[in-house]
């Protein structure tokens, strides 16, 4: 299948939307997690396990995959068309997201053929979840940092040390792990390695976290002796760090590879728009309100700004300046506005603004739960407040804080 | 579905061209020297005609380049970013006006004559600052063959030295626009008002007295034109005035030191300097849009697009020059700095043709009430 005509595309596309109409899960009668970061029971988990698994089991997942791992070996773009129509129709996203984007593109890029026969098909049916364990409590941004200790004892490593924001921690059987094993060499980078390591061993605990919305999304994982086989090591001792960074690649979508399925449930402006026509305040919708409707349309524009933004920034001749403001700003920007948008959608509901996740609350209580969440990403991968610092030192050339 | 923003190789040619033209012709030494000036700057005048920036969106049959709206936009931009005080937007204005109001015979007297260098200007604005432009108490009645005018005109930009005004007037109470020629305004009728912007020469024009030929009537009246070419204009002009205001801002924070730190090391003057950053990057993504539209004729969304470039850039502007005097402290405070110009610049730019509220309000139904 080289030459795919438009023809095929399309009526690829109707069967894509057709199956998606009649297969989409009913409403679980509880609040789907927006993110993989925040699954927090088990109810949620298996919900999304299992409409992950249908949407395999259907053929679209993986499909750019290789046939010989599980994938169906197809041109990229079939892929991409299955994706757009699961985040069109907003269905449920794929809960084994580090592996899907992350930990199985790197090994189909960088593992063995055993790996490949071991994983992938797994990754795909979320028979296998993965997680990740870079972060520690003492290295968060500084990676390079990590001190978790992996030292080899015979067939086995030992591993002890900890690991903090696991997602899926408690449901993953296995970790994508950096982990230290010499103190010795030319700088802190060369004693560190990456393991496909297995999550249900003796001395791996991971404690689940209570997060500020009162759910559990993630964990702190444990290592206490942890002996894993040998053969979880990814290339050599040393090669640790050079392949976090190609998993970070992946992560944050510079490289193309993943599996396809869509991550999130996309919060847009217009969602807190539709809501203004429900919720009331002192007895109509909210969206009649002057002041809402104000802040509705400045939200709005700062939305269409930040939309455009990717589009200007393809034109170089209209970035002279200061070329790497858009680049380099993207998450913050991205993140600030969802947190404003979700703080706006609460504070349109009157009384029931105050109300928490909840039959009694609009929505479930789904947007006070948003707001909250929505600190992961002003938080995660570097504060909104280091954002700034990097955008005022890379990008305008003040000097450092 | 078009592109969301498209620039043309013209476009990048004249940004490229009008910014430096403008670093070199309007250096802030030139800038200071011109405030409150007497007389426009007859001779960047002439050179910006040989350009022919004012031909850019004029038809080809009249003698311009017919490049559309969208090609003055990197002009007035880079005129913007260097505090350029210049006739020139009224002028484009002017013709603009002429082409989408002007009877076939008006085009053919006026345009050519525009093109090669005729200053025309706009008085629109009355002196209950209302933004409606076709809400006008000025008067045109018709006697013995002629208009005879009255009424009071105000924030007409270098009246003294325009070839002609367009002037907003009721006729049967009808809006409408008339032509007035600087031979037909007495100069008693002409006075200089004082404006916070002291790069712009303002003045306000009192229509008693004059009198103009049945013919000078502009045979249509397209007021939404007008708008439009004056939003996105403004518009421009902020972009290019964030741009300075940015510049300014990081140089001072990049020598100043306090505490034996280079202020720019405080997060109180780094974080809120990136926060204009961003404003400009997201104000210039809206207006460019609104460039885009326009040129494809897209009246609908040229006019979202326009109304929140107008809207993010007035309040982000007015932002820009009230951080830019707060960070050069005590500086800040001397008419000598250099932050005050940029202030001045953004308050006149926010308060004409509609400041950050009033586009919000007419975008509401726009944005909200429509369904589907």
């Amino acid at each position: 299948m080289t030459n795919t005509t438009d023809i095929e595309l399309n009526e690829f596309r109707e069967g894509v939307s057709a199956w998606f109409n009649e297969n989409k899960p009913s409403d679980p009668g509880f609040l789907l997690p927006e993110t993989f970061m925040e699954v927090g029971t088990d109810l949620q988990f298996e919900f999304l396990r299992d409409w992950q698994r249908k949407v395999y089991e259907a053929g679209y997942l993986g499909m750019a995959w290789p046939e010989e791992y599980g994938g169906r070996g197809m041109p990229q773009v079939f892929q991409d068309i299955a994706t757009q129509e699961m985040a069109s129709q907003r269905l449920p996203f794929m809960p084994n997201t580090i592996g899907l984007n992350w930990a199985g593109p790197l090994i189909l890029k960088m593992g063995t053929e055993e790996d490949k026969q071991k994983y992938i098909k797994n990754i795909l049916s979320a028979e296998d979840i993965w997680c990740q364990g870079f972060s520690e409590p003492e290295a968060g941004s500084d990676l390079g940092n990590s001190q978790c200790r992996a030292v080899r004892d015979g067939d086995d490593y030992v591993i002890n040390g900890s690991k903090i924001w696991t997602s899926l921690g408690t449901y993953a059987k296995y970790m994508i792990l950096l982990a230290r094993t010499s103190s010795s060499g030319a700088n802190k980078y060369a004693g560190l390695s990456y393991f496909l390591a297995p999550m249900q061993v003796e001395g791996i605990d991971p404690k689940p976290i209570q997060k500020l919305t009162g759910e559990y999304g993630f964990c702190q994982t444990y290592f206490d002796d942890a002996r894993i086989p040998a053969d979880c090591l990814m290339g050599s001792e040393g090669d640790g760090w050079n392949i976090a960074m190609v998993t970070l690649t992946f992560e944050r979508g510079a490289t193309g590879g993943q599996a396809g399925g869509i991550a999130t449930m996309e919060l847009s402006i217009n969602d807190v728009v539709e809501l203004s026509r429900r919720a009331m305040r002192n007895g109509k919708p909210a969206i009649e309100d002057p002041h809402i409707r104000s802040q509705l349309v400045q939200l709005m524009t700062e939305s269409r700004g930040n939309q455009l933004m990717s589009a200007r920034a393809r034109i170089p001749a209209l970035a002279t300046d200061w070329p790497a403001a858009v680049p380099l700003s993207g998450k913050l920007r991205g993140s600030e506005l969802k947190r404003r948008m979700c703080q706006l959608a609460v504070s349109l509901q009157g009384a029931n603004g105050a109300r928490f996740v909840s039959e009694e609350a609009i929505d479930g209580g789904k947007w006070q739960r948003s707001y909250f969440n929505s600190f992961s990403g002003t938080i995660g991968g570097g504060t909104s407040e280091i954002q700034h610092n990097i955008v005022g030192e890379r990008v305008l050339g003040l000097p450092k804080s | 579905m078009s592109d969301q923003i498209a620039f043309s190789e013209e476009q990048a040619m004249l940004l490229d061209t009008a910014t430096e033209f403008c670093r070199k012709h309007s250096p802030i030494e030139t800038v200071r020297a011109r405030l409150g000036a007497d007389q426009i700057d007859a001779a960047t005048w002439q050179e910006i005609t040989e350009l022919g920036w004012l031909g850019i969106n004029v038809a080809e049959e009249f003698g311009g380049l017919g490049l559309g709206l969208s090609c003055v936009v990197p002009v007035a931009e880079s005129m913007g970013r260097y505090l350029m005080g210049s006739p020139y937007s009224g002028a484009i204005i002017a013709s603009e006006c002429l082409a989408t109001s002007g009877s076939r015979t008006q085009k053919e007297e006026w345009l050519p004559k525009i093109v090669s260098g005729a200053i025309g200007s706009m008085a629109l604005t009355e002196p209950n600052g209302s933004w409606l432009l076709d809400e006008i108490g000025a008067q045109a009645v018709e006697r013995a063959d002629r208009l005879e005018l009255s009424g009071t005109k105000c924030f007409v930009t270098d009246a003294d030295t325009s070839d002609f005004c367009i002037v907003s007037v009721n006729v049967e109470a009808q809006a409408r626009l008339v032509l007035v020629k600087r031979e037909q305004i007495p100069a008693g009728n002409l006075h200089r008002e004082v404006v916070i912007d002291e790069t712009r020469r303002s003045y306000q024009l009192d229509l008693d007295g004059i009198t103009v030929p049945l013919d000078q009537l502009l045979k249509g009246s397209d007021f939404q034109a007008i708008e439009f070419a004056s939003l996105l204009l403004l518009s421009a002009e902020i972009a290019g005035g964030l741009v300075g205001s940015i510049h300014t801002i990081v140089e001072y924070l990049n020598t100043r030191k306090a505490f034996d730190k280079v202020i720019g090391s405080y997060q109180a003057l780094k974080h809120p300097t990136v926060k204009i950053l961003l404003d400009l990057e997201a104000m210039r993504s809206h207006l460019y849009h609104a460039a885009t539209r326009l040129a494809e004729g897209n009246t609908d969304e040229a006019e979202v697009a326009l109304r929140m470039a107008k809207a993010h850039g007035s309040a982000a502007f007015a932002f820009a020059g009230d951080r830019a005097v707060q960070f050069h402290g005590g500086f800040g405070f001397t008419y000598d700095c250099d932050a005050q110009l940029y202030l001045r610049r953004a308050l006149w730019c926010q308060y004409q043709f509609g400041d950050e509220a009033y586009h919000r309000h007419l975008l509401e139904p726009m944005l909200l009430d429509q369904t589907g």
